[in-house]
């Protein structure tokens, strides 16, 4: 494991050298800026730009017209408007593309361009979409509900008979902001050769190539999309970020100029995806010891009205519908509901958050009802080795630690002394003390949501340096220098022996999205199975120089070896003797995540290749006077296999955590009548350093045998789990319960 | 005639550029792209930078309001030979960079800091830089940074002086 810190772009980011989208400019490069209509549904769209004609620097103005291919595009329905023509789904709809030679006079123009409409009915609530004289939102189909999936493993209704305790409960969560600090751009240039290259702020190369090429009406090969540095995605920047590429890519062919589109963190917040609000409803049976015989459950989560990823978001929910217990009975059913509110897509924890949120509050109220330790309660029903799932997967092939890392969280934090201590509403003074926890475990890469395969090449140079390259992508996350150090440790060289290439979509297939925490698992195994060809093909050829088998040669200490180390090559001496060979020292690796499988009629299956195994803990206080709630000591551990960055793996717990509490404590995205008026973060608030404690994040390696390097992944993990345990502790300090995010505590109610 | 001192260079301020805010000016005009903007309405501070030693936002900012200033850019922090300052290296080695977006602005700030406050407990280091928004790190690090800088920078008698005026 790699004790310092590194990472191949921390001195251009310290020095402001590190190039994000906005801070590339080329000349003959015009400016691109959006207009919206201030509609939330609507249809008969028009626009008249003849005004913003006359606005001295305007070039042109873009409507759907224009659009030489499709205007409408998606990662599964094609639905999404890159520019609306006729109907107006959302406030967040981009009508217009206005081009000028300078930023300023495009933001002139764009005021200038009038858009009319016939406004319609809109569908603004769950609720109201689901009603039957409901206007049907979505495109395509015909009812509001666009996703609907299933979970069949037992039977609920007749355990509930002989159970001791009942619960129904219901929650509620809201709509999130990814708020990756960088908002999107993109630079889009016609290269001589009629390829229109992208320098744009995305998370996903790929997907941004199929929207460009979709919009264009072009094929792939036309269009590449560049990796360059990204200012954070968290899921975010997907669907829209690679729109903004394409309407600039439109401008850039249609105008034979370089483009530039930069979002405004307003225009940002108004158009791109949130993360699901969710409604959710449990029933749950207990037997006296605290058992949980029976569940039912229900959920909703508002999609807007493009479909984006929901379904994929809402099966995650379905197949971990109940947290990490196993349940003998179990039916869940999960929805995903069109409205005319800014539409939901992904974002970092992908419809487990929501879950979470409920069912570890449920786990507490069922132990207090009981008065079994909530410890106890978890332990009880949590899954071990060789339990089966509620999906019916029987964890038996990776170790099952979840009782592991939780014993490690409660020694850490002193769970069981401080839980004592907890006010549960009552304390001479102002002060209100509780803590509390969550456990979790959270499926590894897509699953059966999605293809799930990586690419990685390595191209040793003839003077002993070699550039790596994968289908991952670096969204601030750290994961090309994380591929650095995989190759590093696999081939037995030194880290500076090792060039990332910046990769381009024309350069390595599509290895799929970096999401769903699968960067290090997927990238790796990938980096992995190049180095074995790798090292098969030097081997096969040195092994003479070496005097030895192949199959005898090692790679260790920046050396080529013989058998028993009598002869050693450097790899300048190496590389320099496959090229008198002329052999190409050049290898080419896939890996394929291990088959899962998937009953959509039962939700029944193999889900996951494997998990990760959480446990959250979190100490805070309540003011009694004014109910504010303040966080003091978190502690975090977390089995990711192996953690290849120590400090990166830490940066993403302690990151993780603080989206998460963000959404328990202040984050809500707020629309009036679909209109968006949380805009930017004066209204929408994040965690400000004093809004966080000091942290302690525990790493725990049970090494994975589906990874080749044994890693798993922490993007997610980490966020998911921090809410409940805030919620959980707020209970334990003041007697409420919140089923409601943000959290809030009147003092009204702390004084009856 | 108006001017400004950028990380020890003297600029003029033209007519038609007093209601420019200093943000625009540094990355649109001096094309010096480190300083970021995040928001445009002061409240993240991606966009921060010191002027007369103090930390300000440089897009709430007009040339008007900054002539006769000087500054200092994330550009002006390392020293000549391309040694990093202190804080900068704090952050490099405390693991504190992700996406990296809001790390010029996080240095700026410590830097304003660590002039005023050479040995800052952590919760002064967190008030201090609360309007710093970031959201990859969690802030754990960035804390962890600044106080690793100002540890050295006392032990090693370095100066906390940005390196463009060395
Ligand atoms: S860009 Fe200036 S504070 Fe956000
Ligand atoms: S490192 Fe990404 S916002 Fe701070």
């Amino acid at each position: 494991m790699q004790e310092k810190p590194f990472r191949n772009d921390g001195y251009a980011k310290v020095t402001g050298r590190a190039a994000y989208a906005d801070d590339y400019s080329i000349s003959g490069m015009l400016h691109m800026v959006p207009v919206y209509a201030d509609y939330v549904a609507a249809k008969n769209l028009a626009v008249d730009y003849s005004e913003a004609l006359k606005v001295p620097g305007c070039v042109r103005v873009f409507t759907a017209k224009d659009v030489p291919g499709s205007n409408v595009f998606g990662q599964i329905e094609k639905d999404y408007p890159i520019i609306a023509s006729d109907r107006v789904r959302s406030w967040g709809d981009v009508c217009a593309l206005v081009v000028a030679e300078t930023r300023k006079a495009a933001l002139e123009a764009a005021t200038k361009v009038s858009i009319t409409a016939d406004p319609v009915r809109a569908v603004l609530t769950i609720e109201e979409a689901l009603k039957d004289n409901a206007p049907v939102v979505p495109s395509y189909g015909k009812s509001n509900i666009v996703v609907e999936h299933k979970l069949r493993h037992g039977n609920p209704d007749q355990a509930f008979d002989s159970c001791e305790l009942i619960l129904e409960e219901e929650f509620e969560t809201q709509a999130i902001e990814q708020g990756y600090m960088e908002p999107e751009s993109a630079l889009c240039v016609p290269r001589h050769d009629g390829v229109i290259e992208i320098y744009g702020s995305m998370q996903h190369p790929f997907s941004t190539r199929r929207f460009t090429a979709a919009l264009l009406g072009e094929p792939l090969s036309n269009i590449e999309v560049y990796t360059i540095a990204v200012g954070g995605g968290f899921g975010g920047k997907d669907d829209n970020a690679a729109a903004v590429c394409a309407r600039a890519a439109l401008g850039a062919r249609l105008l034979k100029r370089p483009v530039k589109l930069t979002y405004s963190r307003e225009w940002s917040f108004r158009e791109t995806y949130k993360r699901h609000p969710y409604k959710l409803s449990y029933k749950v049976g207990f037997t006296s010891e605290g058992l949980v015989k029976a569940v039912k459950a229900k959920m909703y989560a508002d999609s807007g009205p493009y479909l984006s990823v929901t379904p994929w978001v809402t099966w995650r929910s379905t197949a971990q519908c109940f947290g990490p217990y196993s349940v003998e009975n179990i039916h869940a059913d999960v929805y995903g509901v069109a409205t005319n509110n800014i539409f939901c897509g992904a974002m970092r924890g992908f419809g487990a958050p929501q879950v979470n949120f409920s069912v570890e509050q449920i786990m507490d109220i069922a132990a207090h009802t009981l008065g079994i330790h909530p410890l106890g309660m978890r332990r009880m029903n949590m899954v071990k080795q060789g339990s089966e799932t509620v999906t019916g997967q029987i964890l038996d092939d990776h170790t099952v630690s979840l009782e592991e890392v939780m014993n490690k969280v409660v020694h850490a934090i002193g769970y069981r002394k401080k839980y004592e201590k907890c006010t549960f509403g009552k304390s001479e003074n102002d002060e209100l003390y509780g803590i509390g926890l969550a456990i979790s475990y959270r499926g590894s890469s897509l699953g059966a949501e999605g293809m799930d395969f990586c690419s990685a090449i390595i191209n040793g140079q003839f003077d002993g340096s070699i550039l790596l390259e994968t289908g991952i992508h670096e969204n601030g996350q750290g994961s090309e220098s994380v591929m650095m150090l995989i190759l590093a440790d696999e081939l037995g060289v030194n880290l500076d022996r090792i060039r990332y290439r910046r990769s381009s979509t024309s350069s390595i297939p599509d290895s799929g999205t970096t999401v769903a925490t699968r960067g290090t698992i997927m990238g790796g195994s990938a980096v992995v199975t190049a180095v074995r060809k790798f090292r098969e093909l030097l081997s096969f050829h040195l092994a003479e120089r070496l005097r030895c088998k192949p199959e005898e040669v090692t790679y260790h200490d920046d050396k080529i070896w013989g058998l028993n180390f009598a002869y050693s090559l450097t790899w300048e001496e190496a590389m320099r003797e496959l090229y008198l060979q002329q052999v190409t020292p050049y290898a080419f690796g896939t890996y394929q995540a291990p088959p899962v499988s998937w009953d959509d009629t039962t939700g029944q299956g193999n889900a996951y290749f494997t998990y990760v195994y959480s446990c959250q803990a979190v100490e805070l206080t309540v003011k009694k006077s004014t109910g504010k709630i303040t966080l003091k000591n978190v502690v975090a551990g977390h089995d990711i296999g192996k953690a290849v960055n120590r400090a990166m793996v830490l940066g993403q717990m302690y990151g993780g955590i603080t989206q998460g509490a963000g959404m328990a404590l202040m984050e809500e995205f707020r629309m009036e009548e679909g209109k968006v008026v949380t805009d930017n973060f004066d209204t929408y608030k994040i965690p400000r350093m004093t809004d966080m404690p000091e942290m302690t994040g525990i790493i725990i390696e049970n090494s994975d045998p589906h990874s080749l390097t044994g890693a798993k992944g922490i993007g997610e993990p980490a966020l998911e789990l921090i809410a409940p345990a805030i919620a959980n502790a707020v209970y334990n300090a003041t007697g409420i319960r919140s089923k409601k995010m943000p959290i809030t505590i009147d003092p009204e109610d702390l004084n009856e | 005639m108006n001017s400004i001192t950028i990380n020890g260079k003297e600029y003029t301020i033209g007519e038609d550029q007093l209601e420019m805010s200093l943000l625009n000016f540094l990355r649109e005009n001096l094309i010096m792209t480190g300083t970021k903007n995040g928001c445009e309405k002061g409240v993240c501070g991606s966009c921060t930078v010191t002027a007369d030693n103090r930390a300000v936002r440089s897009c709430r900012m007009s040339m008007e309001k900054m002539a006769g200033k000087q500054i200092i850019t994330i550009e002006g922090m390392e020293y000549p030979d391309g040694t990093l300052h202190p804080i900068q290296q704090g952050f490099i080695d405390a693991g504190a960079i992700q996406c990296g977006f809001c790390t010029p602005g996080m240095v700026m700030s410590a830097y304003a800091l660590l002039l005023a406050n050479p040995e800052p407990s952590r919760e002064e280091i967190r008030k201090a830089m609360r309007g710093n928004l970031c959201r990859c790190t969690g802030y754990q690090q960035i804390v962890d940074a600044v106080e690793l800088a100002a540890k050295r920078i006392k032990e090693e008698h370095l100066s906390v002086t940005a390196g463009c005026l060395a």
